[in-house]
Parts: structure tokens; C-alpha cells; sequence
């Protein structure tokens, strides 16, 4: 099953949608509530990441029996140094962001604690692709 | 997964019910559908919150209760009283009157519920500091969210705090107390609850987390409160009361049923009340894609106004609230001055209470499930896009179930057909692919002979 969303810029009202109604999808195919949680969690974070640093982007979603494999694609600055950005409290959200609520630096480390597999690829002044896959199993 | 089935305090009765389908759409669990001109309930959706019964025009959702009769089958027979229920009469009807009408009326002993609310208060505190991985703790309080997560939040379920309502609670205290002052048997004391919702009855004939209910029956407090009021005036005007002692209930105590009462009286740094079906609904989602951080406790209730909102409460909510909140203002002032003492009499039971507080687990029971196979509900959901993106998204209900997504699953579990909307009836027809006596035929078998009527004709 495959599924679509766009997420826009600093459109952080409706940040959470995307992975509400995937949250809502998996309900139905009885995954497990743990798996769901991880599964949300991880969606949310990088749907928010997509809508606070980047220009928006587009989330894809393919569910199998098995497990769910989520694609992140947005059009952005891209991250320069993706081994510093994996590590828990680097940010570079600007201080608007940060008073939010988001952009503590937790985006990235809280997606690759949740998920099973995890490839981040991003060209500086492109965008960054995010893809995550979780088990059901 | 939970698969034994529930018990519903909520009835349908068909001889009177016209299938208006008032209640099908507003059941916030899609549980109900319309077949033949009736109402029907789907028990596996339904968590006994009540909507349906207050929107009914007909009254033929009904609360089945005990018969009064049967506390006369016990020696010693004990009403567990809500404090909600002293907020049903006006002020100048005093709560000692209305323990000593009860009396009159057959029971031996009169109790209010919320005794055991410092106990309660207390095992609740007790658990979020022994549990400090699991928050947010939502409260046990209401029985409709308890299905309510089950149901529809079943990753939230070890989230519920798996403590006895302060209904058992005092239930339990009641009877350890009369068999030891009484020597008396279990079995010749009877122990009945008055109840303001058909949540607590469904609570009380098959306890989640329980084996066996501490409360031997159910009494709905609407027709409580026609004997009482009954007895009130049979009293007269000029009636003197003989001041009876009453419980010692604490201000906490009588504000707990009310909105904020629990909340009020938690240890948590952060936490939120929140009442009314929907509203909660609303709010879960996003508790459960932790959208809201940092939230300790939750007190969620499925009435508006909580308690005194209940289906079978007498008066207007907001008013029952401001008597509530009178009387608990007056004992806080009593207890202020040091006339009225916080400790409560069933402290000197508070160990043994404190011991037997936990219930069992809390299980998930899933109403969304498709398939317990996931490649089979793969195939299932799919199968629901196709026809979802078929229907016209009006939510009409003229197919006999609450929205077009709940037709497309329905389809699909094999409990409807695409033909049932009338929309795709309407195309057939102007295809030429289905007659108008068909589709008649088929609103027949969903709304019932009596509401094929030709509605042109002036009557």
C-alpha cells in the first residue's frame, strides 16, 4: 500500500498529519502499539524537520506485510555534515524555531532510536532525503 | 487481545424505535447502523458512553437497571450514594433528609461513593511514584474512557492506572465493616449502587481488570430520584427533620465527580482535565502521536461537566455543579475552622484498603483491527480505498451506517453493499443498470417497510 503527503514550509499548524494518518492506517492492519508509537514518532520528527529547516517536501509511505517503509524528500540547504547532525543537541534551527519548542538538536538521534533501518542522503543547497524502514516483526 | 465480549447497560428496543438514525450519528465509535428501520449495535464498538440514549427522540434506547425489589432479597442492604446524586435537589432539601428518605425506603445503610476518595487519592499518587516510566497516567476514574482506550486507543491502555474506582473501594470497606460488626455472612449483605451513567453499570456487570464485581446491583439514579422526590413530597411543607449523622465526606471528596476534582488532588506536575467524549478523543490522538510532551497525568471524563453530566442524572449539569460546589464549599469552611476533620472513618482501614487496590491488567480490544493477519488487512484496507474514493464523502447515512468511510469498511467485512448509497443507486439507474423498484427494494431492507411511504401524496 502505498501512500503521499506534502508537507510545506513552516507550516508547523499542521505538522503531525502525515504520520496521524499513517498512525491511523497501521491501527487497522493490527501492528503492534509499540511498533506504531516508534513508527509515529520517528515520522514526526522528520516531518517537522522537513517543515522546519527545509522549503517543505513530500513524505512517502509503503506498507507490506511485513513493514513500513517511509521516505522523507524534501527540497532545502541540505545538512553538510550529516555525522554531526546524527548527534543528540547539534542544531541549527534559528531562534525562532527553537521557540517553538522544536529544533533542540533531538530530530535526527530520536528518528534513528526508532527505527530500523535509517539512510540520510542530502546535497548542501538541494535537499535531504530521509529513509526509514520499521519492522512489524 | 481481549475477545470475551462486552456487557452493555445500554438497549435497544425495537418496538418502539423508528429509525431515525439520530443515534448512528452521533456515536463518537461508530457503533451503530440502521437495518430494517431499527437501530442496530455493533457491542464490539460500543463503549456505554450514552450519547445515543440523550439523542434519542423516542426514548427507545433504554438503561437496563435492577429491580428496586431485589435489595429486599438481602438482610442488610447498603446504598452506595454518589455525591452527585445530593446535587440533584435544591438546597433547602438537606443531604441528612435525603439519608433518612433512603432509609425509609429500605436500605440499612447509606454510604457515599466519594468516602474513600483520601484512600484512592492516595494509592493513585502512590502508583505514579513506584511507575515513574509510564506517563502520562490517565485515570481509571470514568469507565467509558477505560473502553474508550481500549477500543480505540490500544496503545495507550498500559497508560490507564489498573486501580480500583473509589466506588469499589468503599464497596469493599462497607461489607468488611458490617461482617465485622454485624458477624453476618457475605451473602446476606447486599451492596447497591446509585448510578448516574449506564458507563458504571456496564463497569459494575463486568468489571475490566476484575473477575467479580464488589457491587451486588445497579440502581439508576433517575428513578431513585422519583421515589425520593416522591417521599419529599408526601413529606410536605411543614415537615421537621430529625438530623441524622451522615457520612463525614471531605470537600475533596464531594468536588472528585466533578471536572478538575481528581486533577486537583494529584501529586502531577503536569496535567490536564479534559471532559466531554470528543473532546477527549481530540486530545488522545495527539497524546498518542506524543505530540504533547511532558504530561504526567490525564483526568478524563466522557460527560460534559463530567458526572453531573451523566445520561441519568435529573437536572441540568451546570446546575448540579453548583450545588456540588456549594456543599463542598461548606464542609471546606467546616473543615477550615477545625469543625469538620479531613481524616475520614474509613482511615482505620486504610492499610487494608492500600493492599487489595490493584485490578488486573488492562487489556487492548481493538474496534479498527481488519484482520489479525496484517497482509490480509493490507488487502482488506486497499480494497476500502478503491470504494472509499467511489462515495460521494457526504456522509448522508441514507445507506444505514454514520459515514461513507464506515459504508466502504462495512462493504468490505461483508455487512454492505456498494448498492446501499443511494448516489451509486442513482447512477445505475441513469445507466439503466438497476430499475427504480430495486433500489427501492434495497432502502426497504435498510429503512424498514414503514418508511416507504409515498411522501408526495398530501395526506
Amino acid at each position: 500500500m502505498h501512500l503521499e503527503y506534502q508537507v510545506y514550509e513552516a507550516d508547523f499548524v499542521n505538522a503531525g498529519a502525515a504520520s496521524s494518518s499513517i498512525k491511523k492506517t497501521l491501527k487497522q492492519l493490527n501492528v503492534s502499539p509499540q511498533i506504531i508509537k516508534r513508527v509515529v514518532v520517528a515520522l514526526y520528527e522528520a516531518e517537522v524537520n522537513a517543515i522546519a529547516h527545509a522549503y517543505g517536501g513530500t513524505i512517502y509511505a509503503d506498507i507490506e506485510p511485513d513493514k513500513i517503509t517511509l521516505k522523507v524528500v524534501d527540497t532545502g540547504p541540505g545538512i553538510p555534515d550529516i555525522d554531526w547532525a546524527m548527534q543528540e543537541g547539534n542544531s541549527t534551527a534559528s531562534p525562532e524555531v527553537r521557540n517553538m519548542g522544536f529544533g533542540a538538536g533531538m530530530g535526527l538521534p530520536n528518528i534513528q532510536k526508532n527505527v530500523d533501518k535509517l539512510n540520510v542522503t542530502s546535497t548542501v543547497g538541494v535537499g535531504t532525503t530521509v529513509e526509514m524502514e520499521v519492522n512489524f516483526t | 487481545m481481549e475477545k470475551t465480549p462486552f456487557f452493555h447497560a445500554l438497549k435497544i428496543d425495537e418496538d418502539t424505535c423508528i429509525g431515525c438514525s439520530r443515534c448512528m450519528k452521533i456515536c463518537p465509535t461508530e457503533a451503530l447502523r440502521v437495518r430494517d428501520g431499527k437501530a442496530v449495535l455493533i457491542p464490539d464498538r460500543c463503549i456505554d458512553c450514552g450519547n445515543c440514549f440523550k439523542v434519542c427522540p423516542t426514548r427507545s434506547i433504554y438503561i437496563e437497571q435492577d429491580d428496586f425489589e431485589n435489595i429486599f432479597n438481602f438482610p442488610i442492604r447498603v446504598a452506595l450514594v454518589p455525591a452527585v446524586f445530593m446535587g440533584q435537589f435544591p438546597n433547602d432539601i438537606t443531604v441528612s433528609r435525603i439519608y433518612g428518605i433512603l432509609k425509609d425506603l429500605g436500605f440499612t445503610h447509606v454510604l457515599e461513593t466519594e468516602s474513600s476518595i483520601p484512600i484512592y487519592t492516595a494509592a493513585k499518587n502512590k502508583y505514579a511514584a513506584e511507575n515513574p516510566d509510564i506517563r502520562p497516567l490517565i485515570s481509571t476514574f470514568c469507565p467509558a474512557i477505560v473502553r474508550l482506550i481500549q477500543v480505540k486507543f490500544p496503545g495507550l491502555t498500559e497508560n490507564l492506572i489498573p486501580l480500583r474506582a473509589p466506588l469499589d473501594i468503599t464497596a469493599m470497606y462497607i461489607r468488611r465493616k458490617i461482617k465485622e460488626e454485624l458477624e453476618v455472612k457475605d451473602d446476606q449483605i447486599g451492596i447497591f449502587y446509585i448510578t448516574p451513567c449506564a458507563a458504571k453499570i456496564a463497569a459494575v456487570k463486568n468489571p475490566v481488570g476484575e473477575e467479580k464485581s464488589l457491587v451486588d446491583g445497579v440502581i439508576n439514579m433517575d428513578s431513585l430520584y422519583n421515589r425520593v422526590y416522591h417521599e419529599i413530597k408526601k413529606q410536605g411543607h411543614g415537615y421537621k427533620e430529625q438530623k441524622l449523622p451522615v457520612s463525614q465526606l471531605s470537600a475533596d471528596g464531594v468536588l472528585t465527580s466533578l471536572t478538575n476534582g481528581e486533577r486537583r488532588l494529584s501529586d502531577a506536575h503536569h496535567s490536564y482535565s479534559i471532559d466531554e467524549i470528543h473532546n477527549v478523543i481530540e486530545f488522545l490522538e495527539k497524546v498518542e502521536n506524543e505530540e504533547i510532551e511532558d504530561v504526567d497525568f490525564l483526568e478524563l471524563r466522557a460527560c460534559d461537566q463530567s458526572c453531573p453530566g451523566g445520561i441519568l442524572t435529573c437536572d441540568n449539569r451546570f446546575l448540579i455543579c453548583e450545588r456540588v460546589f456549594g456543599r463542598a464549599r461548606k464542609i471546606a469552611d467546616r473543615e477550615r475552622k477545625g469543625e469538620q476533620t479531613k481524616d475520614h472513618e474509613l482511615e482505620e482501614e486504610r492499610n487494608y484498603l492500600m493492599r487489595h487496590m490493584k485490578v488486573g491488567d488492562i487489556h487492548p480490544r481493538s474496534m479498527l483491527v481488519l484482520d489479525d493477519n496484517i497482509a490480509v488487512a493490507l488487502e482488506k484496507m486497499k480494497k476500502i480505498d478503491e470504494y472509499r474514493a467511489r462515495l460521494p464523502q457526504t456522509d448522508c447515512g441514507i445507506c444505514g451506517a454514520p459515514t461513507c468511510d464506515a459504508l466502504a469498511r462495512d462493504i468490505v467485512c461483508d455487512n454492505a453493499e456498494l448498492t446501499d448509497c443511494v448516489f451509486i443507486q442513482r447512477n445505475l439507474e441513469a445507466r439503466g443498470n438497476m430499475d427504480v423498484q430495486e433500489s427501492l427494494k434495497i432502502m426497504e431492507v435498510i429503512w424498514g417497510k414503514a418508511k416507504m411511504n409515498d411522501y408526495v401524496k398530501k395526506k
